[in-house]
């Protein structure tokens, strides 16, 4: 295999690999807030990606002015999500477990059928943009530009993420999830830190939602696959863990870039799932996984 | 029976009054097709029982021993191939191939139990997705077993050799009857054993099973063979009822929570929640994709979303909780 084959591979599995980080560290955050595994959480993906594709169509502006939007609605998003049905999900004095997943679950599939009946079934994606099918051929490695804004702007985000834990409200959220029965004793409102962090971590996925848009088509289904690989990426990494996010985030998506190119690209994902068992075997609480 | 059962004469009469029930309940699923001649109608039925049975297959697992698998579409794929692999290539009788498939399912069940029980939680159940996955994606592309076209179980004569019915199906309902209530008659015996109290205490506490001798490991493999046994069953069932099988219908994580969603809905770790949750689910799931979602447009998807919603958070412990709440012996419901 030629240099230049290597470095390409190892780059196309950088830049898918940021996407995947950023998707799994929003469902990391709301985890490692209050022990919910959000198995919505590639839906409110996909709910970005139509977000983003209507707002285009509407007033032809490009994905990258529309990105703050879009992250603000999939805030007021999940803070609805987390007022209406997670609120009551942990509340319940039986099976909670049982009943957080298959709320999540639950609202998954109302999401998919709402957009299938909004929207059809059909393909769709957004053509015009500034950065729309160009790319770059830097020393013969060859690279789309909307992928590498997504990379770039993925990075920014969990920049982002670190810049808010430094904050009055990112320590308060360090100090529910440490301790979610004492906060409340030093005047820390649980119920408006955990209904914040819902909206971050949906922001989050929402920003991962917005650049995938770029390059990527949007179908009701979209969110299943991408949120099968983020269940994995936290798990990989640890759950409630940001760092461990981002590393195995990059890890899942080298291992899938190289295995497309050794066995066929159809087993493709063999490959991630396959490392992701082996190292579970010897970390059972993943890479960085303190809980 | 150990001295546990004998203690409580109450746990005993409770035990035998379900037997009756059940024993009336079989009677009346044996009288109930005859007079209905409409197809539609019966093909629900044996598709609601089918799922009754695979239901409280997961539920020994997920329920009794409180091991949460969204992956029990592999054991039932592994069913459906190996029986329908020794009938189309081996010539094979489907009786023997169900029990083979069933055999197989509960071999890989511990074989995936061995290296996954080390996991507990959020954890355990994302593992056996992915287990699911893996098997998915490389049957998708073994062409021994059909890869992604599929196998079409070729028509070999009506017969109960065969178990191949074309003129009447109403053979196929007293097959998924006879599988159902064998699934809930060993989940019965089981709830009683001593294996069935080693379960309970490893699903309500890991940590004071151990200190009291309980073995977590060892319980929680013969959970899960069981379970892949009973699931495996059900998927040569299916392999035969349909007479095709490919990936996408029976290994598919779609499936998996297919089967695991009546015993959510009806109750976790009751001998009734599977069968209640199935006799709800299945034919409103049927009726509201043949009614609603035959355009695609997604309006079934929003009413079983909904519903499943709505089950887990107004009755938590399940649709089983209505029937104790009529009987008036509810403990506290939410």
């Amino acid at each position: 295999m030629a240099l230049d084959t290597i470095l390409q591979v190892v780059i196309s599995g950088l830049l898918m690999g940021l996407i995947y980080a950023l998707v799994a560290a929003g469902l990391s955050l709301i985890f490692g807030l209050m022990d919910v595994v959000n198995f919505a959480h590639g839906e409110l993906m996909m709910v970005a990606m139509y977000a983003v594709f209507t707002l285009w169509q509407m007033t032809g502006l490009d994905p990258f002015i529309l990105l703050p939007v879009v992250a603000a609605l999939l805030f007021g998003l999940g803070v609805a999500i987390y007022r209406l049905l997670i609120a009551r999900a942990l509340s319940v004095r039986f099976n909670r477990g049982m009943v957080q997943i298959f709320v999540t679950f639950g609202l998954a599939i109302f999401i998919r059928g709402f957009m299938q009946f909004w929207y059809g079934g059909e393909f769709r994606s957004i053509t015009t943009t500034w950065l729309a099918n160009r790319t770059a051929n830097v020393y013969g490695v060859y690279l789309p530009l909307p992928q590498v804004a997504a990379g770039v702007v993925c990075l920014a985000a969990f920049a982002g993420l670190l810049a808010i834990s430094r904050t009055e409200f990112g320590r308060a959220l360090e100090a529910t999830r440490e301790d979610r029965e004492a906060v409340a004793l030093i005047g820390i409102d649980r119920d408006r830190i955990f209904a914040l962090g819902w909206g971050l971590g949906a922001a989050t996925v929402g920003v991962a939602g917005v650049m995938l848009a770029g390059f990527y088509y949007v179908s009701p289904n979209v969110g299943a696959n991408f949120a099968l690989i983020a269940y994995v990426t936290v798990a990989l990494g640890g759950f409630g863990s940001m760092f461990g996010a981002l590393a195995a985030g990059l890890l899942i998506g080298e291992v899938e870039a190289i295995t497309a190119q050794i066995l066929e690209p159809s087993l493709k994902q063999v490959g991630m799932f396959a490392i992701y068992l082996a190292v579970l075997m010897f970390r059972p609480r993943g890479l960085f996984g303190k809980i | 029976m150990d001295r546990t059962t004998g203690m409580n004469s109450s746990i005993t009469r409770r035990r035998r009054r379900e037997l009756v029930v059940a024993g009336v309940l079989l009677a009346i699923l044996i009288v109930l097709p005859l007079p209905i001649h409409d197809v539609y109608t019966r093909n629900l039925i044996i598709i609601t029982l089918l799922f009754a049975g695979l239901s409280q297959g997961w539920n020994i697992l997920g329920g009794y021993c409180g091991q949460i698998s969204l992956g029990h579409s592999l054991y039932f794929g592994i069913g459906a191939y190996v029986s329908t692999m020794m009938f189309v290539g081996g010539h094979i009788p489907p009786p023997v191939g169900m029990v083979a498939g069933g055999i197989v399912a509960a071999a890989a069940a511990l074989l995936v139990g061995w290296p996954v029980f080390r996991l507990s939680g959020h954890y355990y159940a994302i593992a056996t997705v992915v287990v699911q996955e893996i098997g998915y994606l490389l049957a998708l592309n073994w062409d021994f077993i059909g890869g992604a076209s599929g196998i079409y179980v070729p028509f070999r004569g009506e017969s109960w050799l065969n178990l191949q019915f074309r003129i009447d199906k109403l053979p196929y309902h007293y097959l998924v009857l006879g599988f159902a209530a064998v699934t809930w008659l060993v989940a019965w015996w089981l709830e009683g054993s001593r294996i069935g109290f080693s379960w309970r205490a490893v699903k309500d506490d890991v940590v004071a099973a151990r200190s009291l001798g309980v073995r977590i490991f060892h319980s929680k493999m013969v959970a899960t063979a069981v379970s892949g046994f009973f699931t495996g069953v059900g998927g040569a069932i299916f392999g035969l009822y349909v007479g095709y099988i490919d990936p996408d219908s029976i290994l598919s994580g779609q499936l998996a929570i297919l089967i695991a969603l009546p015993a959510v809905l009806g109750g976790v770790g009751t001998l009734w929640g599977p069968f209640i949750g199935a006799a709800v689910l299945i034919p409103l799931r049927e009726l509201s994709s043949s009614y609603l979602g035959s355009s695609g447009n997604g309006v079934d998807l929003m009413l079983y979303g909904a519903l499943i919603m709505g089950v887990a958070l107004l009755r938590p412990q399940g649709l089983v909780s209505l029937v104790n709440l009529v009987r008036g012996r509810a403990h506290g419901a939410a």
